[in-house]
């Protein structure tokens, strides 16, 4: 889904404590929350109308083939051993097999996660671009047309449908005009050439030089990027003027203009610099909305993400896949804020 | 990050880049890849034992070999032989011996022997997967296929527990799950008692024209030809199916020239594509029927003025010529056009006073009843086309969309007033549609025949079920037929399916494709006669 | 939340009396203060267009009858996907020979319906659960901000897919999938502002005349949460809003024939390169009207939560 506006950063941890308690709480809580994430998200499974054993034998199979199958799935077991089998499965690193491709969860999740990274990663790089100069422009000149104009930008960023404004571009950019690349990740012909490193065509394609690929890659992803980088971008420039407008409004910015500092220094080499650390966490959160699968751009672009392999797995009921999924997702959230925490170490130098 | 200028730099270079890149205005694919725009989400498994969905079968046509099989040129003629060169019947009509053809090899490079058949048979058998049924509704069983499926040098015996109509048995034998695989192949890669099926469901080992190079969920499915096919090496190397959802996405690829065939375009992308040059429509009549089915538990439904009435109020010509027009055609009987045994009697017009009338004979009033749909929109708009034309007789028809397996799950429990859906045969024998549509020996609930269509609607098909099981062992071809007409008179008017259309496959292709032949209402699409 | 004070006065006393420094009741300090933000509100003119679209939207969900030319459900196979400016068809007509216009109209209604009840639902349950934690502290604070993170850890639509899957699509079941999304972040806020509040003296004071925590909960602590999560929930619609459109779009939300905007734009996508209408004209109404909300709730924070003051 899009970033959703001013949603508070996740959790933030309490005063510094030393290291060792800091770690065992951390770890603790992460632990602690995936099952619980693992637990809701299994239990939904269970209560779904949707018969997974359907969705495999389809609709001729025979009863003995459905019973021979519902057992295969251990169905028949209470709900309580099968989310312990889950757990002990998990724990020793095997999320089972989809039932509905017969692959591997751990094998799809590696296909499909680089396809989700790469997009998100770029949309965010967009969104930070243009975000962040807009934000601090539009503070700087509060109330000025920069200013409105920043601001209706992004408030037409945060009430866009987004899967109608991808729908608008592929037909404008891709069907009219034939600038960008369609749906997909690649071009049919270019498809299979570059070898699998990272799982990202950009990166592929760049390390085996083969940079029509590269180009032919660039092309797919320029329009849902830039689509996600704008819902980004209007969060991100929002949140970075109301950040400037609280330092710029501050006595130590009136001091240092009347000291007579440049007004460039004043906005980069004060103000800006004392709103590095909270940027930092409002980014990292934009990333993390980013990453857990724009379901409806991917559904869109036919980009073969994260999101909407759980969202096909979620309507066959195949839980395994949709298991794995969350976990994942799960973790890149948790991932995240510890990253985001660190970095905040290392900028703030209240927290040194 | 400190510096404006070199941010202002950065958002100049992507505006840029984005900007700056264009594609070549029209590409071609090569003269050896024949590259397809289709739906392959419903793929699970490409093992003949198990792949029972359209995508899947395709390929599985392509990659193996069947005991008999058809000529995509001429499938009018049905059945040939194949794998087997020639085959007898046994008097009593139980028993056939299949003698099987030389000089066959697998892609692997094992000669195809009589005991590659009996494997694969018997396989489909043991591991008692969807599609098993189509082989175990002879009589074979885990239990009895030692017996009953066994080859002696270079011939195959199959034994029936009763004397089926041949026509029956080796139509059977001709679909997706008569698929001959390479036994030592297989079971070198076989885990515990799986006789290869997990290896099978990803990978492939047949003798047909072409063999899987890979198939991504999703995404794409890549076949290889095969250079020592018995009816020489086809003309398109390589094949690729690439999944596409949507139909104007394929649209597009197709006007680029980005691909060859586009399978799944929508009424309109037809109507839009048809002038464009180098693109040709190709039509076929396909199998697949479009039905509404009334469940018998009901109180109301189960009246026969209600079910009456309510074939009288379908605009079946308002909708064949607007939203599906060019795709289905009426159709209001259960045998798909060009079956054995098929009529093309549509007695059933859009007659609201008549309906009216039933509707008061029977006393009902006020009707109120819940359809299940699932969530193809094609579907979706033919309720909401139902949905009105039944409001004007009175009758309410509330509009449940679900995912398939949701829809599907209610309609096997008998949960549902009334189900709209498509059927497509399972093999090309009129068999395949009569023991479903007409056909239900025990009607409660404990027999869970959820198979059964009649048995989902709670039909105990008033009779019909003793004919189906005279048809199907009528050996005279044209007695057959004979009765399955007869059928299909009484199933029209008394049972409580309203068959409304049959499906017509529209595929835009560019010009120089040739040879084209998606299988008709039999079977599916042949690659290797396909030339450009 | 500007509504003005129910007093009957003579039309000149009533400025004076509102803008009087020297109020002479808690009720007219009260009035007095809205008044000023309604003048503070005013001068916003990009939150009076907002205002502005939704008033128009409400009187149109309420007119709908009277202002659609057609009934949104008859059909007419013969005159399908008409273009815009047929006459007759304003906008045109969908697959099913249905006109838009009037859907679009009709449509208007479910689109605040769903509005309406998430932003009912979610607040409150946030309400309750963050100010439960807040006030109590300890290992009940814990596990209920531990169930909060669990949902926040949760993709937002992969979640309401879930529990719409779960339920079985219908508007009712897209409104209590949207509405356990919605809820952790004012759990958050609530409880934020639970803590602040809770060891007031005002709240000590309470508590030493007696009041049991039920009593200080809902009398004391909730009225003081009610502006902040006001402002969060004006400024959430419009992603309600797309949220449910969203889910009508998967076809999950409303069931057809209801003229939903999402599933409308769902309809028209296949139709996307022949008439572009069908899908462009209900997502056109769908960005109309999120807009309105997020300038709507862009004015209303700027007058009810000055401190925040991000969004001026």
């Amino acid at each position: 889904m899009t970033t959703a506006p001013d949603t508070p950063p996740r959790a933030r941890r309490g005063p510094i404590a030393p290291w060792f308690t800091t770690t065992v709480g951390t770890l603790t809580s992460i632990a602690v929350t995936m099952l619980g994430l693992l637990f809701v998200t299994f239990f939904i499974g269970r209560v779904m109308p949707i018969d997974p054993v359907l969705a495999i034998v389809g609709e001729r199979a025979s009863q003995s083939t459905y019973d021979q199958v519902y057992r295969q799935l251990g169905l028949d077991q209470p709900l309580i051993v099968q989310f312990a089998y889950y757990i002990w499965d998990v724990v020793r690193g095997d999320f089972g097999v989809s039932t509905l491709n017969a692959r591997p969860v751990l094998e799809d999740i590696a296909r499909v996660f680089p396809a989700t990274l790469e997009l998100a990663t770029l949309g965010v790089i967009v969104g930070v671009v243009f975000g962040i100069p807009l934000g601090v422009a539009s503070a700087v000149k509060q109330g000025t047309w920069i200013d409105h104009l920043a601001r209706v930008v992004g408030l037409v960023g945060y009430s866009m449908p987004i899967f109608w404004l991808g729908m608008m571009g592929l037909l404008v950019f891709y069907g009219i005009l034939g600038w960008v690349g369609g749906p997909g990740r690649l071009g049919i012909f270019y498809q299979g050439i570059v070898p699998d490193r990272t799982g990202m065509i950009l990166v592929d394609s760049a390390l085996a030089g083969e940079w029509e690929i590269l180009g032919n890659a660039f092309s797919h992803i320029v329009l849902p990027a830039s689509l996600l980088g704008y819902f980004s971008m209007a969060y991100i420039s929002r949140m970075t003027r109301s950040f400037m407008l609280e330092q710029l409004s501050a006595e130590y910015v009136t001091t240092a203009r009347v000291k007579g500092l440049s007004e460039w220094a004043v906005v980069w080499g004060h103000a800006f610099r004392n709103i590095r650390v909270q940027l930092i966490t409002v980014i990292a959160l934009s990333y993390a909305n980013l990453l857990e699968g724009s379901v409806l751009t991917e559904i869109i672009f036919a980009w073969p993400g994260i999101g909407s392999y759980i969202t096909t797995a979620l309507l066959a009921a195949d839980m395994n896949a949709v298991l794995g999924g969350t976990v994942v997702i799960g973790l890149v959230f948790i991932c995240l804020n510890i990253f985001s925490d660190l970095l905040y170490r290392v900028f703030d130098p209240r927290a040194k | 990050m400190t510096s404006i200028k070199t941010m202002l730099t950065g958002a100049g270079l992507a505006a840029a880049l984005l900007a700056g890149t264009a594609l070549p205005a029209l590409a071609e694919t090569p003269d050896d890849m024949l590259v397809i725009a289709n739906r392959i989400d419903d793929v699970t498994s490409l093992d003949p034992a198990e792949n029972f969905e359209f995508a899947g079968v395709d390929a599985g046509r392509n990659i193996y070999q069947k005991l008999v099989n058809f000529d995509p040129a001429d499938l009018d003629a049905g059945y040939i032989p194949e794998v087997a060169e020639s085959w007898e019947v046994s008097e009593d009509g139980t028993t056939i011996t299949f003698t099987i053809r030389d000089g066959l090899t697998f892609h692997s490079g094992n000669p195809v022997r009589a005991e590659d058949v009996v494997f694969s048979l018997r396989r489909v058998v043991q591991l008692n997967l969807t599609p098993s049924f189509i082989l175990t509704q002879f009589g074979f069983t885990p239990e009895n296929v030692e017996e009953t499926i066994t080859s002696d040098g270079n011939t195959v015996t199959i034994v029936t527990d009763a004397p089926y109509a041949t026509s029956f048995v080796l139509n059977c034998l001709a679909s997706t799950v008569g698929g001959i695989v390479d036994m030592e192949t297989v079971m070198a890669n076989a885990q515990g008692d799986d006789l290869g099926n997990n290896w099978l469901k990803t990978n492939s080992a047949g003798s047909g024209a072409y063999s899987l190079v890979s198939w991504t969920p999703n995404e794409s499915l890549i076949l290889q030809a095969n250079p020592d096919y018995y009816l020489g090496a086809p003309a398109m190397d390589r094949v690729i199916v690439r999944h596409v959802a949507e139909s104007a996405s394929q649209r597009l690829l197709l006007e680029r020239g980005d691909i060859d065939i586009a399978r799944n375009l929508n009424p309109e992308d037809v109507a839009g594509i048809r002038d464009v040059d180098g693109i040709e429509i190709h039509d076929e009549l396909r199998g697949r029927l479009m039905y509404f089915a009334l469940n018998q538990q009901h109180p109301e439904l189960s009246k026969p003025e209600v079910r009456q009435a309510l074939k009288y109020l379908v605009d079946y010509e308002g909708m064949q010529d607007s939203f599906l027009s060019g795709q289905y055609v009426i159709h209001q009987n259960f045998l798909p056009q060009t079956f054995l045994g098929a009529v093309d009697e549509n007695p059933f017009t859009l007659d609201v006073a008549r309906a009216q009338e039933l509707l008061a004979e029977a006393g009902v009033e006020d009707l109120e009843i819940e359809v299940g749909v699932r969530e193809a929109q094609e579907r979706i708009e033919i309720a909401q086309t139902l949905q009105n034309t039944f409001a004007q007789a009175g009758i309410t028809l509330n509009i449940t969309v679900a995912t398939a397996a949701q829809t599907l799950g209610r309609y096997r429990a008998r949960e549902l007033d009334m189900y709209l859906g498509e059927w497509g045969p399972d093999y090309p024998d009129p068999q395949t549609n009569a023991g479903t549509f007409a056909y239900n020996p025990d009607n409660s609930d404990e027999a869970q025949a959820t198979g059964l269509l009649a048995w989902r609607n709670s039909w105990d098909t008033g009779g019909l079920t003793e004919k189906v099981d005279a048809a199907v062992i009528e050996n005279d071809t044209d007695a057959r037929a004979e009765m399955y007409r007869e059928i299909q008179a009484e199933f029209r008017e008394t049972s409580p399916f309203a068959i409304m259309f049959q499906q017509i496959e529209q595929n835009a292709i560019r010009d120089n494709v040739e040879n084209l032949s998606l299988g008709g209402a039999t079977t599916a699409i042949s690659y290797w006669v396909i030339e450009k | 939340m500007t509504a003005l004070p129910e007093h009957g006065r003579g039309r000149g006393g009533w400025r004076d009396w509102l803008l009087s420094d020297a109020p002479a009741s808690r009720g007219q300090a009260r009035a007095a203060a809205a008044w000023q933000g309604w003048l503070n509100f005013r001068s916003n003119t990009l939150a009076m267009i907002g205002l502005g679209i939704l008033l128009g939207l409400l009187a149109v969900a309420a007119l709908a009858p009277w202002l659609a030319p057609y009934d949104p459900f008859v059909q007419d196979l013969g005159n399908r996907l008409q273009p815009p400016g047929t006459p007759g068809h304003p906008l045109g007509t969908d697959s099913l020979g249905r006109d838009i216009l009037s859907r679009l109209i009709h449509g208007s209604r479910i689109t605040l319906y769903i509005v309406a009840l998430v932003a009912l639902i979610a607040p409150l349950a946030g309400l309750l659960v963050g100010t439960v934690a807040g006030y109590a502290g300890g290992w009940v604070d814990t596990i209920l901000m531990r169930i909060t993170d669990i949902f926040l850890a949760f993709p937002r639509l992969v979640l309401a897919l879930a529990f719409v899957a779960a339920l079985g699509a219908g508007i009712e079941n897209a409104v209590i999938a949207i509405s356990l999304t919605a809820w952790p972040p004012y759990a958050r806020i609530a409880r934020a502002e639970t803590l602040t509040i809770r060891s007031s003296d005002y709240i000590s004071a309470v508590r030493l005349q007696g009041a049991g925590p039920i009593r200080i909960i809902t009398k004391h602590i909730w009225p003081l949460c009610i502006s902040s999560l006001i402002v969060r929930v004006t400024l959430d619609m419009a992603g309600i809003i797309l949220a449910a459109a969203g889910l009508g779009f998967l076809g999950l939300g409303a069931q057809p024939p209801s003229p939903e905007w999402g599933a409308m734009i769902a309809e028209g996508r296949r139709f996307i390169l022949d008439h572009w209408y069908v899908a462009t004209v209900p997502g056109l109404a769908i960005f109309t009207v999120s807009l309105a909300f997020n300038l709507l709730g862009d004015g209303l924070r700027d007058v009810l939560d000055p401190k925040s003051g991000e969004g001026g």
